[in-house]
C-alpha cells in the first residue's frame, strides 16, 4: 500500500504558472488525472515522477521525498508519454536492460514480457513496433521491478480500440492488486471507463477530486438533465412540471423520449418514481443524460 | 561507479547510428595519406610530424572526440529515453562516469590507434614521433570526451557547439591567435607530447605542468557538472 502525498505544491517555468497550489493524495487502486491539454497534468506526473521539483510545497512517497531521490525508483514504474526508447533494441532486450537497471535479471523481464503479452514479439527490434505494442512493452519496463505504483502519462494516446481495451485491462488488474495507478488522459471516456477515482486539473489548479458521479452531484447549481421514456409521456410531463424540483420538460417526439431538466438532484430522484406510481405510468427507460464525465468536465472548465 | 547495462546501452547507441560512419571514415583517411606520403616522400620526421599533428590531433580526435562525447548522451536527453536510465535506482553520477567511460574508450580506439598505426606507416615511430602522438591523442580523448558529454547534457545543440569549437576555436582560431592556443586541449595534449618525442619534433605553447593542471581540472569539473546537470534534469513536458 503505497501513497503519493502532494501538499500545496506549485510548479511554475519562467512567469509561467504550470501547477497552481495543488494538494492531493493518491492512493492504490485506479485514479485518473484528468485535465484539457496544457492543465499541468505532464507536470504534475513529472513531479511525481520526480523528473520536475516542485517550485513551492512538496510531492511525497510514503512520507519520503521524490525528487532527487534515486531509492524511490524501487517502488515507481514510469510509462513515459514519449515515444523514444533504445528503438535498436529487441523488446527483450529492452525490458531486460530495464531489470538490470533494478538489479533483476532475464527472469523478471520474462514475466513482466508475459504479463503485458508481448511474448510473441519480443525478439523483434522495437522500431518495428506499432504505438500498442511500444506501449505495452514500456508497460513490461516500467513493471519489471513489481512497483507498488505505476505512473502512465497519456497511456491511451494513438491506441486502436482493442489495444485500449487490453491495456484497460490490465490496468484494472493492477488496481485490483492493491497497487497506486495513476493515468492522466484529456479523454473524457478513458478516464470514465477505468477510474473509479478522478483528479479534475483545470489551468494548474486542482479543480475536483473523488468519484465523478459525486463530484457532479455536488454540483446542484447545474441542471441535471434526464432522458425518459414511459408509458405515457405527456402524463407524466403534466405530473413532473408541477413539482420544483424539475426546471423544464421537452417531449422530444422523434426520440419518443421525455428529456427533463432536473434542478434538484436528490428530490427529483426519489419524485419521478412516486409520480409514475401515482399516476400508472410505468417508466421505461430513465437515463441521466449527461453523467458523461464530458459534461462534468466542462462544467468544472467554465465555472 | 560504473553501471555495465548504461555501458551496454551506450555503446550500441553509439555505434549502432549512422553518425556512427565518421568514427571510420576518419581514421581510414589518415591512414591513407599516411600510405600515399610514405610513399611518394619516403620517411620524414617533419612531414610524419606534421601530419600527426596537423590532421590527427588537430581535427581528427576533437571530431571523433565531439561524436562519441555528445552521441554518449545529447540523442536519448534529445527524444527522452534517457526516462529510462533516470527512472532506477541508480545514482546519477553513475550514469555519467559510465557515459564518459563509454565515449573516452570509443574516442581512444578511433583516434590514438589510428595515430599509432599511422604514426608507425609514415617513420616507423622514429624520434618516437608515433608515440608521442598517440600519447597526446589518448589524452586529448579523455578530455574531449568529458568536454563533449557536458555539452551533451546541456545543449541541444551540441554536436555544432562541439564542432564549432573542434573546428573554428581549435584549429583555425587557435592558429591566428596565440592567446586561445592556452586555452586548447589540443596543447595541453601536445605539451606532453613534447616531452616524450625527441628535441623539437613536436611543440606546444603550454608548459607541461599548467597543461596537466588544465587537463585534470577540466576533465573532472566538466564531470562533476554534467553529474549534476543530470541529477536536476527536467525533462521536458507539455510546457
Amino acid at each position: 500500500m503505497t501513497t503519493i502525498e502532494i501538499d500545496h505544491a506549485s510548479r511554475w517555468f519562467g512567469n509561467v504558472v504550470a501547477v497552481n497550489d495543488v494538494t492531493m493524495t493518491i492512493g492504490p487502486g485506479v485514479t485518473g488525472l484528468l485535465g484539457p491539454n496544457g492543465a499541468g497534468k505532464s507536470t504534475l506526473i513529472n513531479m511525481m515522477g520526480g523528473f520536475l521539483a516542485p517550485s513551492t510545497g512538496t510531492v511525497m512517497l510514503d512520507g519520503r521525498p521524490i525528487w532527487r531521490n534515486e531509492d524511490v525508483y524501487r517502488e515507481i514504474g514510469i510509462v513515459p508519454e514519449r515515444e523514444a526508447m533504445y528503438d535498436f533494441l529487441t523488446g527483450l532486450e529492452f525490458v531486460v536492460a530495464n531489470a538490470e537497471l533494478h538489479g533483476l535479471g532475464t527472469r523478471e523481464a520474462h514475466a513482466a514480457l508475459a504479463t503485458v503479452e508481448m511474448e510473441y514479439a519480443q525478439d523483434r527490434a522495437i522500431s518495428t513496433y506499432s504505438k500498442g505494442m511500444r506501449q505495452r512493452v514500456k508497460m513490461a519496463s516500467a513493471l519489471v521491478h513489481n512497483p507498488s505504483v505505476l505512473l502512465l502519462d497519456e497511456p491511451f494516446n494513438g491506441m486502436d480500440p482493442r489495444q485500449r481495451m487490453q491495456l484497460m485491462d490490465l490496468l484494472r488488474q493492477m488496481g485490483a492488486q492493491g497497487r497506486t495507478v495513476l493515468f492522466s488522459s484529456h479523454i473524457l471516456e478513458e478516464v470514465e471507463q477505468l477510474a473509479s477515482h478522478i483528479e479534475v486539473i483545470v489551468a494548474g489548479r486542482h479543480a475536483a477530486s473523488g468519484d465523478f458521479r459525486r463530484i457532479r452531484r455536488l454540483m446542484t447549481d447545474r441542471p441535471h438533465r434526464y432522458l425518459v421514456r414511459s408509458s405515457d409521456d405527456r402524463a407524466l410531463a403534466a405530473a413532473l412540471i408541477a413539482d420544483p424540483s424539475t426546471a423544464g420538460i421537452e417531449v422530444d417526439l422523434a426520440e419518443g423520449a421525455l428529456r427533463v431538466q432536473a434542478v434538484d438532484f436528490g428530490r427529483f430522484t426519489t419524485l419521478l418514481p412516486q409520480v409514475a406510481r401515482a399516476h400508472s405510468i410505468r417508466l421505461l427507460t430513465v437515463s441521466p443524460s449527461d453523467e458523461s464525465l464530458e459534461s462534468v468536465f466542462s462544467y468544472l472548465v467554465t465555472a | 561507479m560504473y553501471n555495465p547495462t548504461v555501458a551496454r546501452l551506450t555503446y550500441r547507441a553509439l555505434l549502432g547510428r549512422r553518425r556512427a560512419a565518421i568514427l571510420f571514415v576518419l581514421p581510414a583517411l589518415l591512414i591513407v595519406i599516411s600510405l600515399a606520403v610514405r610513399l611518394v616522400r619516403g620517411a620524414d620526421d617533419g612531414t610524419a610530424s606534421d601530419l600527426l599533428g596537423g590532421f590527427a590531433i588537430a581535427t581528427m580526435v576533437p571530431l571523433i572526440g565531439v561524436i562519441a562525447g555528445t552521441g554518449a548522451i545529447g540523442p536519448e536527453i534529445d527524444d527522452g529515453s534517457i526516462v529510462y536510465l533516470l527512472s532506477k535506482p541508480v545514482k546519477r553520477p553513475t550514469v555519467i562516469i559510465t557515459k564518459l567511460f563509454v565515449a573516452i574508450a570509443v574516442t581512444m580506439a578511433f583516434s590514438a590507434i589510428p595515430t599509432l598505426i599511422a604514426g608507425f606507416i609514415l617513420n616507423g615511430n622514429g624520434g618516437q614521433i608515433a608515440i608521442a602522438y598517440t600519447v597526446a591523442a589518448l589524452v586529448a580523448s579523455i578530455a574531449y570526451s568529458a568536454l563533449f558529454l557536458l555539452l551533451g547534457t546541456v545543449s541541444r545543440h551540441a554536436v555544432v557547439i562541439g564542432l564549432v569549437y573542434a573546428l573554428v576555436w581549435e584549429a583555425l582560431f587557435g592558429s591566428m591567435v596565440p592567446g586561445a592556443r592556452t586555452l586548447s586541449v589540443q596543447q595541453w595534449a601536445l605539451a606532453l607530447a613534447q616531452r616524450i618525442a625527441g628535441e623539437g619534433a613536436v611543440s606546444s605553447d603550454v608548459g607541461l605542468p599548467a597543461a596537466v593542471i588544465l587537463l585534470v581540472v577540466v576533465t573532472g569539473g566538466a564531470t562533476w557538472y554534467a553529474g549534476r546537470r543530470l541529477r536536476t534534469l527536467t525533462l521536458a513536458g507539455e510546457e
